[in-house]
Protein backbone atom coordinates (compact mmCIF):
# COMPACT_ATOMS: atom_id res chain seq x y z
CA UNK A 1 0.00 0.00 0.00
CA UNK A 2 1.54 3.24 -1.05
CA UNK A 3 1.87 5.80 1.64
CA UNK A 4 -0.28 8.87 1.36
CA UNK A 5 1.85 11.47 -0.37
CA UNK A 6 2.42 14.75 1.33
CA UNK A 7 -0.13 17.47 0.93
CA UNK A 8 -1.05 17.98 -2.68
CA UNK A 9 -0.21 21.54 -3.61
CA UNK A 10 -3.40 21.66 -5.64
CA UNK A 11 -5.43 21.25 -2.50
CA UNK A 12 -3.89 24.07 -0.57
CA UNK A 13 -5.52 27.15 -1.98
CA UNK A 14 -3.15 30.02 -2.28
CA UNK A 15 -4.83 33.18 -1.08
CA UNK A 16 -4.88 35.60 -3.97
CA UNK A 17 -2.95 38.66 -2.98
CA UNK A 18 -4.79 41.88 -3.61
CA UNK A 19 -3.21 43.84 -6.44
CA UNK A 20 -0.57 46.09 -4.93
CA UNK A 21 -0.67 48.54 -7.74
CA UNK A 22 -3.16 48.91 -10.56
CA UNK A 23 -0.57 48.22 -13.26
CA UNK A 24 -1.34 44.97 -15.11
CA UNK A 25 0.98 42.25 -13.85
CA UNK A 26 2.16 39.09 -15.56
CA UNK A 27 0.58 36.78 -12.96
CA UNK A 28 -1.53 34.10 -14.60
CA UNK A 29 -5.26 34.60 -14.10
CA UNK A 30 -7.13 32.12 -11.94
CA UNK A 31 -9.88 32.00 -14.52
CA UNK A 32 -10.26 34.59 -17.19
CA UNK A 33 -13.72 35.33 -18.45
CA UNK A 34 -13.87 35.34 -22.24
CA UNK A 35 -16.92 37.37 -23.19
CA UNK A 36 -18.23 37.90 -26.71
CA UNK A 37 -20.02 41.17 -27.38
CA UNK A 38 -22.35 40.71 -30.32
CA UNK A 39 -25.61 41.95 -31.84
CA UNK A 40 -26.22 40.57 -35.31
CA UNK A 41 -27.24 43.95 -36.69
CA UNK A 42 -24.57 46.54 -37.26
CA UNK A 43 -24.52 49.97 -35.66
CA UNK A 44 -26.37 49.14 -32.45
CA UNK A 45 -23.38 49.78 -30.16
CA UNK A 46 -21.16 46.69 -29.94
CA UNK A 47 -17.88 48.51 -30.23
CA UNK A 48 -18.98 51.37 -27.96
CA UNK A 49 -20.01 48.84 -25.31
CA UNK A 50 -16.73 46.93 -25.66
CA UNK A 51 -14.65 50.09 -25.25
CA UNK A 52 -16.65 51.48 -22.32
CA UNK A 53 -17.00 48.16 -20.54
CA UNK A 54 -13.29 47.47 -20.98
CA UNK A 55 -12.33 50.79 -19.42
CA UNK A 56 -14.92 50.45 -16.62
CA UNK A 57 -13.71 46.96 -15.67
CA UNK A 58 -10.11 48.14 -15.74
CA UNK A 59 -11.00 51.03 -13.44
CA UNK A 60 -12.50 48.49 -11.04
CA UNK A 61 -9.06 46.90 -10.86
CA UNK A 62 -9.47 44.01 -13.30
CA UNK A 63 -6.90 43.25 -15.97
CA UNK A 64 -8.76 43.56 -19.26
CA UNK A 65 -7.89 42.68 -22.84
CA UNK A 66 -10.15 43.87 -25.61
CA UNK A 67 -9.88 41.91 -28.83
CA UNK A 68 -11.11 43.41 -32.06
CA UNK A 69 -12.59 40.45 -33.95
CA UNK A 70 -14.01 42.67 -36.67
CA UNK A 71 -11.20 42.18 -39.16
CA UNK A 72 -13.20 43.57 -42.05
CA UNK A 73 -14.23 46.87 -40.49
CA UNK A 74 -12.14 47.44 -37.40
CA UNK A 75 -13.01 50.40 -35.19
CA UNK A 76 -12.27 49.47 -31.61
CA UNK A 77 -8.85 51.14 -31.83
CA UNK A 78 -10.54 54.38 -32.88
CA UNK A 79 -13.08 54.42 -30.04
CA UNK A 80 -10.32 53.80 -27.51
CA UNK A 81 -8.11 56.51 -29.04
CA UNK A 82 -5.35 53.98 -29.74
CA UNK A 83 -5.36 54.11 -33.54
CA UNK A 84 -1.95 55.79 -33.81
CA UNK A 85 -0.17 53.40 -31.49
CA UNK A 86 -0.70 50.13 -33.35
CA UNK A 87 2.48 48.41 -34.45
CA UNK A 88 1.56 44.74 -34.67
CA UNK A 89 -1.83 43.05 -34.84
CA UNK A 90 -3.45 39.67 -34.17
CA UNK A 91 -2.15 38.65 -37.58
CA UNK A 92 1.52 38.93 -36.56
CA UNK A 93 0.78 37.13 -33.29
CA UNK A 94 -0.76 34.21 -35.17
CA UNK A 95 2.04 34.03 -37.72
CA UNK A 96 4.51 34.28 -34.81
CA UNK A 97 6.19 37.30 -36.35
CA UNK A 98 5.93 38.96 -32.94
CA UNK A 99 5.19 38.08 -29.35
CA UNK A 100 1.76 38.76 -27.88
CA UNK A 101 3.03 41.52 -25.60
CA UNK A 102 4.53 43.33 -28.60
CA UNK A 103 1.15 43.47 -30.30
CA UNK A 104 -0.84 44.50 -27.23
CA UNK A 105 -1.49 48.24 -27.06
CA UNK A 106 -1.71 49.41 -23.49
CA UNK A 107 -4.09 52.28 -22.76
CA UNK A 108 -2.16 55.29 -21.44
CA UNK A 109 -4.71 56.57 -18.91
CA UNK A 110 -5.92 53.12 -17.95
CA UNK A 111 -2.92 50.75 -18.02
CA UNK A 112 -5.05 47.79 -16.84
CA UNK A 113 -6.57 47.75 -20.32
CA UNK A 114 -4.84 46.51 -23.45
CA UNK A 115 -6.08 46.23 -27.02
CA UNK A 116 -5.19 43.45 -29.41
CA UNK A 117 -5.89 45.09 -32.78
CA UNK A 118 -7.55 43.31 -35.66
CA UNK A 119 -5.29 42.38 -38.53
CA UNK A 120 -5.61 42.98 -42.21
CA UNK A 121 -9.05 42.38 -43.76
CA UNK A 122 -7.43 39.74 -45.99
CA UNK A 123 -6.98 37.62 -42.86
CA UNK A 124 -10.64 36.73 -43.26
CA UNK A 125 -9.68 34.46 -46.14
CA UNK A 126 -7.66 32.08 -44.00
CA UNK A 127 -8.66 32.75 -40.41
CA UNK A 128 -10.25 29.73 -38.70
CA UNK A 129 -12.24 29.30 -35.47
CA UNK A 130 -9.14 27.54 -34.07
CA UNK A 131 -7.04 30.67 -34.72
CA UNK A 132 -9.48 32.78 -32.74
CA UNK A 133 -9.49 30.22 -29.93
CA UNK A 134 -5.71 30.32 -29.84
CA UNK A 135 -5.62 34.13 -29.58
CA UNK A 136 -8.29 34.19 -26.87
CA UNK A 137 -6.51 31.52 -24.86
CA UNK A 138 -3.20 33.41 -25.10
CA UNK A 139 -4.95 36.50 -23.74
CA UNK A 140 -6.78 34.50 -21.06
CA UNK A 141 -3.43 33.47 -19.61
CA UNK A 142 -2.58 36.99 -18.54
CA UNK A 143 -5.87 38.88 -18.14
CA UNK A 144 -8.99 38.61 -15.96
CA UNK A 145 -11.32 39.56 -18.79
CA UNK A 146 -11.07 39.05 -22.52
CA UNK A 147 -13.75 41.09 -24.28
CA UNK A 148 -14.25 40.14 -27.92
CA UNK A 149 -15.77 42.81 -30.16
CA UNK A 150 -17.71 40.70 -32.64
CA UNK A 151 -18.32 41.74 -36.26
CA UNK A 152 -21.91 42.35 -37.40
CA UNK A 153 -23.67 39.60 -39.30
CA UNK A 154 -23.76 35.86 -38.72
CA UNK A 155 -21.19 34.78 -41.30
CA UNK A 156 -17.64 33.46 -40.90
CA UNK A 157 -16.37 36.43 -38.87
CA UNK A 158 -19.12 35.84 -36.34
CA UNK A 159 -18.57 32.09 -36.27
CA UNK A 160 -14.83 32.54 -35.67
CA UNK A 161 -15.48 34.91 -32.79
CA UNK A 162 -18.13 32.66 -31.21
CA UNK A 163 -15.72 29.71 -31.22
CA UNK A 164 -13.38 31.62 -28.92
CA UNK A 165 -16.03 32.77 -26.43
CA UNK A 166 -17.30 31.20 -23.26
CA UNK A 167 -20.05 33.66 -22.44
CA UNK A 168 -21.75 36.44 -24.37
CA UNK A 169 -23.40 39.81 -24.06
CA UNK A 170 -25.98 40.51 -26.75
CA UNK A 171 -26.60 44.20 -27.32
CA UNK A 172 -29.69 45.48 -29.11
CA UNK A 173 -31.84 48.57 -29.45
CA UNK A 174 -35.63 48.58 -28.95
CA UNK A 175 -36.29 48.40 -32.70
CA UNK A 176 -37.85 45.54 -34.62
CA UNK A 177 -34.91 44.97 -36.98
CA UNK A 178 -32.30 44.98 -34.19
CA UNK A 179 -34.36 42.65 -31.98
CA UNK A 180 -34.99 40.26 -34.85
CA UNK A 181 -31.28 40.06 -35.67
CA UNK A 182 -30.42 39.67 -31.99
CA UNK A 183 -32.81 36.73 -31.86
CA UNK A 184 -30.92 35.00 -34.67
CA UNK A 185 -27.68 35.52 -32.80
CA UNK A 186 -29.14 34.18 -29.53
CA UNK A 187 -30.27 31.04 -31.38
CA UNK A 188 -26.75 30.50 -32.76
CA UNK A 189 -25.13 31.13 -29.37
CA UNK A 190 -27.44 28.55 -27.79
CA UNK A 191 -26.47 26.00 -30.44
CA UNK A 192 -22.79 26.66 -29.76
CA UNK A 193 -23.29 26.18 -26.02
CA UNK A 194 -22.16 29.71 -25.13
CA UNK A 195 -23.53 30.68 -21.71
CA UNK A 196 -24.54 32.69 -19.89
CA UNK A 197 -25.93 35.00 -22.58
CA UNK A 198 -27.04 38.34 -21.16
CA UNK A 199 -28.72 41.35 -22.72
CA UNK A 200 -27.81 45.02 -22.86
CA UNK A 201 -30.59 47.25 -24.18
CA UNK A 202 -29.08 50.31 -25.84
CA UNK A 203 -30.42 53.69 -27.00
CA UNK A 204 -33.52 53.63 -24.85
CA UNK A 205 -35.66 56.76 -25.18
CA UNK A 206 -37.62 56.91 -21.91
CA UNK A 207 -40.23 59.37 -23.18
CA UNK A 208 -41.06 57.35 -26.27
CA UNK A 209 -41.17 54.20 -24.19
CA UNK A 210 -43.55 55.79 -21.68
CA UNK A 211 -45.76 56.84 -24.60
CA UNK A 212 -45.76 53.31 -25.99
CA UNK A 213 -44.06 54.47 -29.15
CA UNK A 214 -41.02 52.27 -28.50
CA UNK A 215 -40.83 48.60 -27.54
CA UNK A 216 -40.88 48.31 -23.75
CA UNK A 217 -37.97 46.84 -21.79
CA UNK A 218 -40.10 43.84 -20.78
CA UNK A 219 -41.14 43.29 -24.39
CA UNK A 220 -37.53 42.93 -25.53
CA UNK A 221 -36.35 40.78 -22.61
CA UNK A 222 -39.48 38.64 -22.95
CA UNK A 223 -39.12 38.11 -26.68
CA UNK A 224 -35.42 37.29 -26.51
CA UNK A 225 -35.82 35.39 -23.21
CA UNK A 226 -32.56 36.81 -21.87
CA UNK A 227 -31.66 38.24 -18.46
CA UNK A 228 -31.08 42.01 -18.58
CA UNK A 229 -27.52 43.00 -17.77
CA UNK A 230 -27.84 46.68 -18.54
CA UNK A 231 -30.00 49.45 -19.88
CA UNK A 232 -28.41 52.40 -21.66
CA UNK A 233 -30.41 55.52 -22.47
CA UNK A 234 -29.87 57.47 -25.68
CA UNK A 235 -27.11 59.95 -24.84
CA UNK A 236 -25.46 62.54 -27.08
CA UNK A 237 -22.32 62.32 -25.00
CA UNK A 238 -21.61 58.94 -26.62
CA UNK A 239 -20.99 60.75 -29.92
CA UNK A 240 -18.83 63.38 -28.22
CA UNK A 241 -16.70 60.73 -26.56
CA UNK A 242 -16.37 58.83 -29.83
CA UNK A 243 -15.17 62.01 -31.54
CA UNK A 244 -12.43 62.33 -28.93
CA UNK A 245 -11.52 58.66 -28.70
CA UNK A 246 -12.13 58.79 -24.95
CA UNK A 247 -14.75 56.31 -23.71
CA UNK A 248 -17.27 57.84 -21.30
CA UNK A 249 -16.27 55.51 -18.48
CA UNK A 250 -12.75 56.96 -18.56
CA UNK A 251 -14.00 60.02 -16.64
CA UNK A 252 -16.12 58.07 -14.20
CA UNK A 253 -19.85 58.15 -14.58
CA UNK A 254 -20.24 61.70 -15.82
CA UNK A 255 -23.17 61.08 -18.17
CA UNK A 256 -26.23 58.80 -18.20
CA UNK A 257 -24.74 56.37 -20.73
CA UNK A 258 -21.40 56.38 -18.91
CA UNK A 259 -23.17 55.48 -15.68
CA UNK A 260 -25.03 52.68 -17.42
CA UNK A 261 -21.81 51.19 -18.83
CA UNK A 262 -20.20 51.42 -15.42
CA UNK A 263 -23.18 49.61 -13.87
CA UNK A 264 -22.81 46.82 -16.45
CA UNK A 265 -19.18 46.41 -15.37
CA UNK A 266 -20.14 46.24 -11.70
CA UNK A 267 -22.85 43.66 -12.39
CA UNK A 268 -20.33 41.55 -14.33
CA UNK A 269 -18.10 41.72 -11.26
CA UNK A 270 -20.96 40.22 -9.24
CA UNK A 271 -22.15 43.40 -7.58
CA UNK A 272 -25.90 43.73 -7.08
CA UNK A 273 -26.74 46.98 -8.89
CA UNK A 274 -30.48 47.39 -9.46
CA UNK A 275 -31.64 48.21 -13.00
CA UNK A 276 -33.97 51.21 -13.17
CA UNK A 277 -36.41 51.44 -16.07
CA UNK A 278 -36.18 55.15 -17.00
CA UNK A 279 -39.58 55.08 -18.69
CA UNK A 280 -41.21 54.35 -15.33
CA UNK A 281 -38.98 56.54 -13.21
CA UNK A 282 -40.69 59.90 -12.84
CA UNK A 283 -43.53 59.86 -10.35
CA UNK A 284 -45.73 62.79 -11.40
CA UNK A 285 -49.45 62.62 -12.07
CA UNK A 286 -48.83 62.35 -15.81
CA UNK A 287 -46.50 59.42 -15.29
CA UNK A 288 -49.11 57.72 -13.14
CA UNK A 289 -51.75 58.19 -15.81
CA UNK A 290 -49.32 56.81 -18.40
CA UNK A 291 -48.57 53.85 -16.14
CA UNK A 292 -52.30 53.20 -15.87
CA UNK A 293 -52.69 53.40 -19.64
CA UNK A 294 -49.84 50.98 -20.28
CA UNK A 295 -50.85 48.49 -17.60
CA UNK A 296 -51.70 45.12 -19.09
CA UNK A 297 -55.43 44.39 -18.76
CA UNK A 298 -55.23 40.73 -19.78
CA UNK B 1 -52.53 38.45 -26.21
CA UNK B 2 -51.74 41.17 -23.77
CA UNK B 3 -53.67 44.38 -24.15
CA UNK B 4 -53.18 47.65 -22.35
CA UNK B 5 -55.86 50.13 -21.30
CA UNK B 6 -54.60 52.46 -23.99
CA UNK B 7 -54.96 49.75 -26.65
CA UNK B 8 -58.49 49.11 -25.41
CA UNK B 9 -59.44 52.79 -25.64
CA UNK B 10 -57.87 53.01 -29.09
CA UNK B 11 -59.90 50.02 -30.18
CA UNK B 12 -63.12 51.58 -28.87
CA UNK B 13 -62.39 54.82 -30.70
CA UNK B 14 -61.26 53.03 -33.84
CA UNK B 15 -57.75 54.49 -33.58
CA UNK B 16 -54.54 52.72 -34.55
CA UNK B 17 -52.89 50.88 -31.66
CA UNK B 18 -49.71 52.39 -30.19
CA UNK B 19 -46.75 51.64 -32.47
CA UNK B 20 -44.97 49.68 -29.72
CA UNK B 21 -47.90 47.25 -29.61
CA UNK B 22 -47.78 46.84 -33.38
CA UNK B 23 -44.00 46.37 -33.23
CA UNK B 24 -44.33 43.63 -30.63
CA UNK B 25 -47.00 41.76 -32.58
CA UNK B 26 -45.06 41.96 -35.83
CA UNK B 27 -41.88 40.79 -34.10
CA UNK B 28 -43.57 37.84 -32.45
CA UNK B 29 -44.97 36.68 -35.76
CA UNK B 30 -41.75 37.08 -37.73
CA UNK B 31 -39.68 35.43 -35.00
CA UNK B 32 -41.98 32.42 -34.86
CA UNK B 33 -41.20 31.87 -38.52
CA UNK B 34 -37.48 32.68 -38.20
CA UNK B 35 -37.06 30.26 -35.33
CA UNK B 36 -38.96 27.38 -36.88
CA UNK B 37 -37.05 27.79 -40.14
CA UNK B 38 -40.24 26.96 -42.06
CA UNK B 39 -40.91 29.05 -45.11
CA UNK B 40 -44.49 30.24 -45.70
CA UNK B 41 -45.11 27.77 -48.54
CA UNK B 42 -44.05 24.80 -46.42
CA UNK B 43 -46.18 26.03 -43.54
CA UNK B 44 -49.14 26.38 -45.89
CA UNK B 45 -48.64 22.87 -47.27
CA UNK B 46 -48.44 21.48 -43.73
CA UNK B 47 -51.58 23.38 -42.80
CA UNK B 48 -53.48 21.87 -45.76
CA UNK B 49 -52.32 18.34 -44.97
CA UNK B 50 -53.24 18.67 -41.29
CA UNK B 51 -56.71 19.88 -42.27
CA UNK B 52 -57.10 16.94 -44.69
CA UNK B 53 -56.31 14.40 -41.98
CA UNK B 54 -58.54 16.02 -39.39
CA UNK B 55 -61.39 16.30 -41.88
CA UNK B 56 -61.44 12.54 -42.38
CA UNK B 57 -62.50 12.14 -38.75
CA UNK B 58 -64.57 15.23 -38.03
CA UNK B 59 -66.32 17.94 -39.97
CA UNK B 60 -64.52 21.15 -39.18
CA UNK B 61 -65.27 24.77 -39.76
CA UNK B 62 -62.45 25.67 -42.10
CA UNK B 63 -63.29 29.37 -42.12
CA UNK B 64 -63.14 29.56 -38.33
CA UNK B 65 -60.04 27.39 -38.12
CA UNK B 66 -56.47 28.48 -37.70
CA UNK B 67 -53.11 26.71 -37.80
CA UNK B 68 -50.25 28.96 -36.86
CA UNK B 69 -46.89 29.21 -35.20
CA UNK B 70 -46.65 30.89 -31.83
CA UNK B 71 -43.57 31.54 -29.82
CA UNK B 72 -42.95 32.13 -26.17
CA UNK B 73 -39.79 31.83 -24.11
CA UNK B 74 -37.77 30.76 -27.15
CA UNK B 75 -40.03 27.74 -27.66
CA UNK B 76 -42.03 27.71 -30.85
CA UNK B 77 -45.31 25.83 -30.91
CA UNK B 78 -47.53 24.80 -33.77
CA UNK B 79 -51.01 25.69 -32.59
CA UNK B 80 -54.10 24.37 -34.36
CA UNK B 81 -57.48 25.73 -33.39
CA UNK B 82 -60.14 23.87 -35.37
CA UNK B 83 -63.81 24.27 -34.40
CA UNK B 84 -65.61 20.93 -34.91
CA UNK B 85 -69.07 21.05 -36.49
CA UNK B 86 -69.79 17.38 -35.87
CA UNK B 87 -67.96 14.09 -35.76
CA UNK B 88 -68.23 11.59 -38.57
CA UNK B 89 -69.76 8.24 -37.56
CA UNK B 90 -67.32 6.52 -39.92
CA UNK B 91 -63.97 8.09 -40.66
CA UNK B 92 -63.38 8.70 -44.36
CA UNK B 93 -60.74 6.41 -45.87
CA UNK B 94 -57.24 7.77 -46.22
CA UNK B 95 -56.35 8.56 -49.83
CA UNK B 96 -53.95 5.65 -50.26
CA UNK B 97 -54.60 3.17 -47.44
CA UNK B 98 -57.44 1.31 -45.76
CA UNK B 99 -56.21 1.94 -42.23
CA UNK B 100 -59.36 3.80 -41.25
CA UNK B 101 -61.34 0.52 -41.25
CA UNK B 102 -59.53 -0.58 -38.15
CA UNK B 103 -60.92 2.29 -36.14
CA UNK B 104 -63.67 1.47 -33.70
CA UNK B 105 -67.14 2.69 -34.40
CA UNK B 106 -69.55 4.49 -32.11
CA UNK B 107 -67.03 6.77 -30.56
CA UNK B 108 -68.44 10.24 -30.19
CA UNK B 109 -66.39 13.22 -29.33
CA UNK B 110 -68.20 15.78 -27.24
CA UNK B 111 -65.91 18.74 -27.54
CA UNK B 112 -66.53 21.30 -30.23
CA UNK B 113 -63.05 22.66 -30.27
CA UNK B 114 -59.80 20.84 -30.50
CA UNK B 115 -56.43 22.35 -29.94
CA UNK B 116 -53.26 20.45 -30.51
CA UNK B 117 -49.80 21.61 -29.73
CA UNK B 118 -46.58 20.18 -30.96
CA UNK B 119 -43.26 21.55 -29.86
CA UNK B 120 -40.82 22.42 -32.55
CA UNK B 121 -37.47 22.82 -30.96
CA UNK B 122 -35.48 25.88 -31.76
Amino acid sequence: MAAEPDTNPKHTPKPRAPPKHREASVVTSAKARIILICSGKGGVGKTTLTANLGIALARLGARVAVLDADFGLRNLDLLLGLENRIVFTAQEVLSETCRLDQALVKHKQEPNLALLPAGNPRMLEWLTPEDMQKIAQLLAERFDYVLIDCPAGIEDGFKNAVAAAEEAIVITTPEVSAVRDADRVVGLLNVQGVKPVQLVLNRVRPKMMANQEMLAVDDVTGILALPLLGLVVEDEQVIVSTNRGEPLTLNGASSPAGRAYQDVARRLQGEDVPIVDPSKQRKGLRTQIKALLTKKLF
Amino acid sequence: MAMTLRDFINKLLGHQPASATTAKQRLQLVLAHDRSDLNPELLDQMRREILEVVQRYVEIDIEGGDVSLETEDRVTALVANLPIRRTRPHPLPAPDSQQSERLEEGEQAQENEAASEADLSN
